[in-house]
């Protein structure tokens, strides 16, 4: 039985300390491209949560239940990125039969989010050197769930914040040169400094 | 001379010679993956802290990218649009888990400071693009210099950041700390510990260096945008004083035929 401070630990420190953008640089092209309009940016937040619990759950299991006992660990790239584009193709038919509603929302997000890093790299870290690879096979699978879901949260705060910052900005009178995307990333790279302090928590 | 050469057309754009020589050079500068199409930016903040770890992902996706556009598009034919990425995604994690296998036996050190980045190169947009906008078109030679060129803007992209981030961050360049050089050498030792700011070899630092970067670049083009306005309203002016002359010189013409 795994005691609820290691939830709330992989929970605080894949959301806070190692934030999927601003510290490991995951998922930077959606935090990039997609973070022009708030609303835009939580739905794509919602997509990547979303799918990020679940590819992390189907990857956990395919990885110890199908890829160790038959000793083909090395072709693990090719599974996941197989599972994770199958899972959101899934996602996407299962969204567009259940719920019209949901689809017009998370529907064009859907297909970009199989270029994710995020994803892959979330899924990757939970068998390798994520806090869940510390523990067996069961409490393995609980704590990669919630480190999926404290990563998601973190994308989805950023995305929030850099898409509210960069809405703000594209009233302020910047530099020609500096206008767009250069202004951007200056900002988010002063969003890192201010989460470098977060470190050292846990 | 001076007159020559503002009679020279600026508004007709030179004609590219679509050699193999320009589908090489057009990933360079004209058409660059980082800096003009923001293609692959996760790499290119994760893994340019040094000059070198920048260069060793360069070479990694010089190796997928080619040899992905190579496969892709001998395989064009066969493969079906309906399941267009799927096969490439599979193509090209084939050749990312070929390039993980061998830079973690020959290259160990670069394969550790990559980490999780070298799995994550079957994501990169760059490859996927390449893949499915030229490749899956285009025949298997010009497919190959097409990646390869790519490839190489790429790598120097990686490079330019990664060599900014280091000389601010340590003062100094390395090589031969993560590839497997005979030798560890550092060649810019500038000994200037002024530069030591730390900030921008950390996670912050990448965005704030292509952030800088970028917007130089942006200057630049803007600087020649405007240059290539002010020939073309030279030339505007130059044919409007010829046309003005011809039409004063014909007038006088007929005027001495009526006299």
């Amino acid at each position: 039985m795994i005691s609820p401070t290691v939830f709330f630990v992989a929970i605080v420190s894949s959301m806070l300390i190692n934030n999927v953008v601003l510290m490991r640089f995951l998922g930077v092209c959606p935090f990039l491209g997609v973070s022009k309009k708030t609303e835009s940016a939580l739905g794509m937040s919602l997509a990547v949560m979303f799918v990020m619990v679940i590819s992390s759950i189907l990857t956990y299991l395919v990885y110890h239940l199908v890829l160790e006992p038959f000793g083909i660990e090395y072709i693990f790239i090719i599974a996941f990125i197989l599972i994770i584009a199958s899972l959101v193709q899934l996602v996407e038919m299962a969204i567009k039969k259940f719920s019209k509603k949901l689809y017009k929302g998370l529907g064009i997000y859907l297909p970009l989010i199989v270029t994710n890093c995020a994803i892959l790299g979330v899924a990757e870290s939970n068998i390798r050197d994520g806090l869940a690879s510390e523990y067996g096979f069961g409490g393995g699978l609980q704590v990669a769930i919630v480190t999926a879901f404290g990563a998601a949260l973190g994308f989805a705060l950023i995305m929030f914040a850099f898409s509210s910052i960069r809405e703000r900005l594209d009233h302020a009178n910047v530099p020609e040169s500096w206008k767009g995307v250069p202004v951007s990333l200056v900002t988010a790279g002063i969003m890192a400094l201010a989460f470098l302090g977060l470190g050292g928590i846990v | 001379m001076a007159e020559k050469k503002v009679a020279k057309n600026p508004m007709k754009p030179k004609k590219k010679k679509d050699t193999q020589w320009t589908n090489l050079t057009k990933g360079f500068i004209r058409e660059n993956p980082i800096f003009v199409f923001l293609l692959g930016m996760c790499p290119a903040l994760a893994v340019t802290t040094t000059m070198e770890t920048g260069l060793g992902m360069g070479l990694l996706v010089i190796f997928v990218l080619t040899s992905s556009n190579i496969v892709v598009s001998l395989l064009k034919d066969l493969i079906p649009k309906e399941v267009q990425i799927p096969a490439y995604i599979v193509i090209i994690a084939t050749f990312v888990t070929i390039v993980g296998l061998l830079t973690e036996a020959y290259a160990y050190e670069l394969h550790q400071s990559l980490g999780v980045f070298i799995p994550l190169i079957v994501v990169n947009c760059l490859i996927m693009g390449r893949a499915t906008s030229y490749a899956s078109k285009n025949d298997v030679k010009s497919s190959a210099i097409d990646g390869f060129g790519m490839a190489l803007g790429f790598t120097g992209a990686l490079m330019l950041i990664g060599v900014t981030r280091e000389i601010f961050s340590s003062g100094a360049i390395a090589l031969g700390v993560y590839l497997p050089f005979p030798f560890e050498i550092s060649i810019i030792n500038t000994e200037m510990y002024v530069f030591n700011m730390d900030t921008l070899g950390g996670p912050a630092g990448g965005f704030i260096v292509i952030g800088v970067l970028l917007a130089i670049f942006t200057a630049r083009g803007n600087a020649l945008k405007r240059k290539r306005e002010v020939e073309r309203q030279a030339w505007i002016e130059q044919k409007k004083k010829e046309a003005a002359e011809r039409k004063r010189k014909k007038d006088m013409e007929s005027a001495g035929d009526a006299a």
